[in-house]
């Protein structure tokens, strides 16, 4: 079930990424409270060319406009998002997954087990056995920030944009700061979400890319062959 | 690993079953209530229909937020529109005076109204943001005639599901559900903050459509279709945008 939901997030993840970042392309400009328009100063610019010839952005050309399949295609993995969010948030509750797995353990709460990773991370040192078969305090807190606050925020500020969702729970967007804000916001947690990816990948890649890709994919772990010959496991 | 069990199998089976069975309710259940939008083909269909289902089924009788007149946009941002046609330019000199809204399809008296008619029949101001698909807004204020007044007046026949509108740019139409048709916040608008409606910003007469994108507030509204289906309009997918990759349904 971890493994199916996360590969699934994996689709959605990718496809969200790449329709919102042609998204963005149409209005590369973002303000802060309700209302922004390009009457209005911005918060902050992304120097890149645009899909509209409304938008001054110093390009002398205007880029095909992306935007009809973009939006189909984000909300259709949205849905395939939330979706797998339900079964993998329901089940983890079930199976005890979110206290075994993700929750640091007690021994892992504390400054000294933190340290002690970080240490062995910048000492390149292998993982230990028990890392093969659940995850480490820093993976912890990370996997627990990205399920439990960024996820949660980047789908908030998503539907925060949604017009008709917004005349049904207005506090939604209220709450924000109002809809340009929580177009920043979305902006931002999604890029939290990118920077995240890009380090998990590379630890990952770090720690032996087809082992563990094997292993996140078919569930079998083999440990390396020093720490199965101290017999460790 | 192991082979598949006898009562592995049979649970899947009578699982497969009952989810397909689950299926074919659910979408003669969402055929029923109107829950299926008329753009539901290709591959993002799927996403569209639960877009649209799971929206009306929330946002039936919501309303749009308004704002305080304090809130209204200094600077409201027209975006571009087509050059003005010479007809178009001619009636904008009389002050559209000639400017005609035709009404007909599913009605009981079908008929032409001037703006000058449609400020009579009824009126309503709201303070709302128009909010772009590609991501900007501005909040102004609408003054005009519910479109639920209009179809009172000319009488829209009880099986009518769609409310098609066109405006006087070619290629350039879209319609809405009876949900939106007879909401109170759908306005046939003439005015906006305090004055009448600029052309920039669609005027004379534009239909706005608060609790959707922007794209959906058609711009020189001159004729009114009521309808049962949507089949015989375009290319029968509800709207011009389905045609250019964009939902029919614009409430996300």
């Amino acid at each position: 079930m971890v493994r199916v939901t996360h590969w699934l997030t994996v689709i959605s993840f990718i496809a969200l990424l790449i329709s919102g970042g042609e998204i963005v392309i149409s209005h590369p400009r973002f303000y802060w409270g309700e209302t922004g328009n390009v009457n209005m100063r911005p918060l902050f610019t992304l120097h890149i060319p645009s899909s509209r010839g409304t938008v001054p952005t110093g390009y002398g050309y205007v880029m095909e406009d992306q935007n009809g399949w973009s939006r189909a295609l984000h909300f259709e993995a949205a849905w395939l998002l939330v979706i797998t969010a339900l079964v993998y948030g329901i089940a983890s509750l079930v199976t005890g997954h979110f206290r075994r797995n993700i929750f640091p353990a007690r021994a892992q709460r504390t400054w000294r087990a933190l340290r002690g990773v970080i240490g062995r991370y910048l000492h390149r040192a292998p993982a230990d056995a028990a890392e093969a078969h659940s995850y480490n305090a820093v993976q912890r807190m990370a996997y627990a920030a990205v399920i439990f606050v960024l996820f949660p925020l980047v789908i908030w500020t998503g539907l925060a944009l949604s017009p008709a969702f917004n005349s049904a729970f207005p506090w939604f967007v209220d709450v924000l700061g109002g809809r340009q804000s929580a177009r920043t916001l979305h902006f931002f947690v999604s890029g939290f979400l990118v920077i995240f990816l890009i380090v998990h990948v590379t630890m990952v890649a770090l720690g032996g890319f087809w082992s563990r890709m094997r292993a996140m994919i078919t569930g079998r772990v083999v440990l390396p062959r020093a720490l199965r010959q101290k017999g460790q496991v | 690993m192991s082979i598949i069990s006898r009562r592995k199998l049979i649970a899947g089976g009578v699982a497969a079953t009952a989810g397909l069975a689950g299926l074919a309710v659910a979408d003669r259940m969402a055929r029923r209530y109107g829950l299926i939008p008329p753009d539901r083909g290709g591959c993002y269909g799927p996403g569209e229909t639960l877009d649209y289902a799971a929206q009306r089924i929330l946002t039936r009788h919501s309303q749009a937020r308004e704002f305080p007149r304090s809130m209204i946009s200094k600077s409201p941002f027209a975006n571009a529109i087509e050059p003005y046609t010479d007809v178009f330019k001619r009636m904008q000199v009389d002050g559209f005076r000639d400017w005609r809204l035709a009404v007909d399809g599913m009605v009981a008296r079908p008929g032409t109204f001037s703006v000058a008619d449609l400020r009579s029949l009824a009126m309503r101001s709201q303070i709302t943001e128009v909010v772009c698909e590609e991501g900007w807004s501005y909040i102004a204020e609408w003054i005009g005639t519910p479109l639920h007044e209009l179809l009172r007046e000319v009488g829209a026949l009880p099986q009518a599901r769609y409310v098609a509108y066109f405006s006087i740019e070619s290629d350039t139409w879209d319609s809405i559900d009876m949900a939106d048709a007879h909401h109170p916040q759908t306005l046939l608008t003439w005015g906006m903050n305090d004055g009448d409606l600029p052309a920039p910003f669609g005027g004379p007469l534009r239909m706005r459509v608060p609790r959707q994108l922007g794209y959906k507030s058609v711009k020189f509204i001159n004729k009114l279709t009521v309808t049962d289906s949507m089949k015989n309009f375009g290319k029968g997918m509800g709207s011009i945008q389905p045609e250019y990759g964009y939902a029919w349904y614009a409430g996300i």
